[in-house]
């Protein structure tokens, strides 16, 4: 996307080193250690339950690690490392007002200067294709217009890193594909993709690589073309041919 | 029964003539109750959405506290006003007791309670919606307080009325430092007070009559203003 100024360092890699999550006595994600470079789509796959939504929550900042470090290798401050973040939600959340001031809203708790934020907004909803909504009150908006709303929202802030918790779970497959190419989009505009689905045709249409995690593990790590094709793992398999795994 | 209708067509007759001091009662009525109401919204939302949003040591207490608090009796409120601006109370010089400023420091004290804990409650059930989404995008606590009181402001509304209703409801603390004086400081509970003790009930159920109707008028139109606006912002 243009007006990224050059002098911006990136807060990439993240680097995961140890990470555990345990809740109630529960470990969900155990010891995990990756490092995530700027550039390739990173989707997340997994059956239920295998910690996924968890790990990006960790990442994004939304939880605290019980052990372990989230380090921004690319910033050593927390603040400016969170401002080059955005997330998308399974369900998005958007507040009572119109679709133009929801993206403004995101804009303005980012500090962006009043004078800017029109041409920011309209070009992120002209992006999603709202640009003719951009009056309407978000919460009357359809589901599928509201996930699109959320990712106007979220390239409006021109992440370096965008993370995406099963973005299309809720909607019908029209909607689905215009989701995808949004995120595709803003790969282009230069945004690092971290994202989780259940939707095996969908991480192979939009990912460049896959983690495969499974009982807070990642079993294996692959470049999407080579995973589909021959996973590493017995796991991957069974899961990608609709197996239940223990 | 015939004493009923009777007083609703006294209320009528008094409605239809709607003599000075009436309006001078329901008008002084209104003026404290939506004074009081206007500073405990005022002091009791942001107050009641920082305690859902903030966490710190000794928050229980508070929110148990504010809870039991709405059920404050309105003799008390007033009798401790009353001690007060009494002219031997730490605020006697400002010499305003028995005045209907009096009056909505008692009425403010009594309702700023249940605003606060009713908006805490909504509050919270909203930030379980919107933590996760409102921090992703950087709003800290007191950021947040705004949007999540501006985004519940229809939901609010309904708070804003149960303050409204045991404001204009309430005798006991108006009593006691209004004095029930006429001219001065009679409003419509103290007035059904007084006619009900001279015995002249048929006054007193008129202005009951009235009192209700305009309970019923604000609440209607807040309904309405409330129904139109959610269906338009969803």
């Amino acid at each position: 996307m243009d007006g990224r100024p050059a002098t911006i360092r990136s807060i990439l890699p993240l680097i995961l080193d140890r990470l555990t999550f345990s809740v109630g006595g529960k470990t969900i994600l155990h010891e995990l250690s990756e490092s995530f470079d700027a550039g390739r789509r990173t989707l997340i796959l997994g059956p239920n339950g295998a910690g996924k939504s968890v790990l990006l929550r960790l990442c994004h900042g939304l939880l605290q690690p019980t052990s372990g470090v989230v380090r921004w290798a690319g910033s050593a401050n927390r603040d400016a490392a969170a401002a080059a973040q955005a997330m998308v939600f399974q369900r998005p959340v958007m507040l009572r007002r119109s679709a133009y001031a929801n993206v403004d809203y995101a804009l303005s708790l980012r500090g962006t200067p009043r004078v800017e934020r029109r041409a920011r907004v309209m070009e992120a909803l002209h992006h999603t294709g709202l640009a003719r909504l951009a009056d309407r009150p978000a919460r009357v908006m359809s589901g599928g217009e509201q996930q699109r709303l959320a990712l106007a929202r979220a390239w409006a802030l021109r992440p370096q890193v965008l993370f995406l918790d099963e973005p299309t779970a809720n909607l019908d497959p029209q909607a689905s594909r215009q989701v995808e190419h949004i995120i595709d989009a803003i790969h282009a505009a230069g945004s690092k993709i971290i994202m989780t689905t259940h939707d095996l045709g969908q991480a192979r249409r939009l990912s460049d690589e896959i983690l495969f995690l499974h009982q807070g593990r990642v079993l294996e790590r692959t470049p999407s073309d080579r995973f589909f094709d021959q996973p590493q793992t017995a796991e991957a398999g069974a899961f990608m041919r609709g197996e239940l795994l223990a | 029964m015939s004493e009923l209708s009777a007083a609703f067509g006294r209320a009528l007759a008094m409605i239809a003539t709607w003599d000075a001091d009436l309006a001078e009662i329901v008008g002084l009525s209104l003026r404290v109750s939506l004074g009081a109401v206007a500073l405990a919204t005022a002091i009791g939302l942001p107050f009641g959405a920082a305690i859902a949003l903030y966490r710190f040591p000794g928050r229980k207490v508070i929110v148990v506290l504010i809870n039991a608090l709405m059920g404050l009796p309105p003799v008390v409120v007033g009798l401790i006003v009353y001690l007060m601006l009494s002219r031997a109370g730490p605020f006697g010089v400002l010499d305003l007791l028995f005045t209907p400023t009096a009056m909505v420091i008692a009425q403010t004290i009594l309702i700023t309670p249940i605003i606060a804990a009713l908006t805490r409650q909504v509050i919270e059930d909203m930030w379980r919606e919107y933590e996760e989404q409102l921090r992703s995008l950087g709003a800290a606590p007191g950021r947040a307080v705004w949007t999540l009181l501006w985004d519940g402001r229809f939901t609010l509304i309904t708070v804003i009325l149960a303050g409204f209703g045991r404001a204009s409801a309430e005798v006991g603390a108006v009593m006691i430092v209004g004095g029930n004086i006429a001219h001065l400081t009679r409003v419509m509970t103290t007035a059904i007070a007084l006619e009900t003790r001279k015995g002249d009930l048929e006054v007193a159920l008129g202005l009951g009559v009235i009192l209700m109707s305009l309970a019923l008028a604000v609440n209607g139109a807040a309904y309405v203003v409330r129904d139109v606006a959610e269906r338009r912002v969803g």
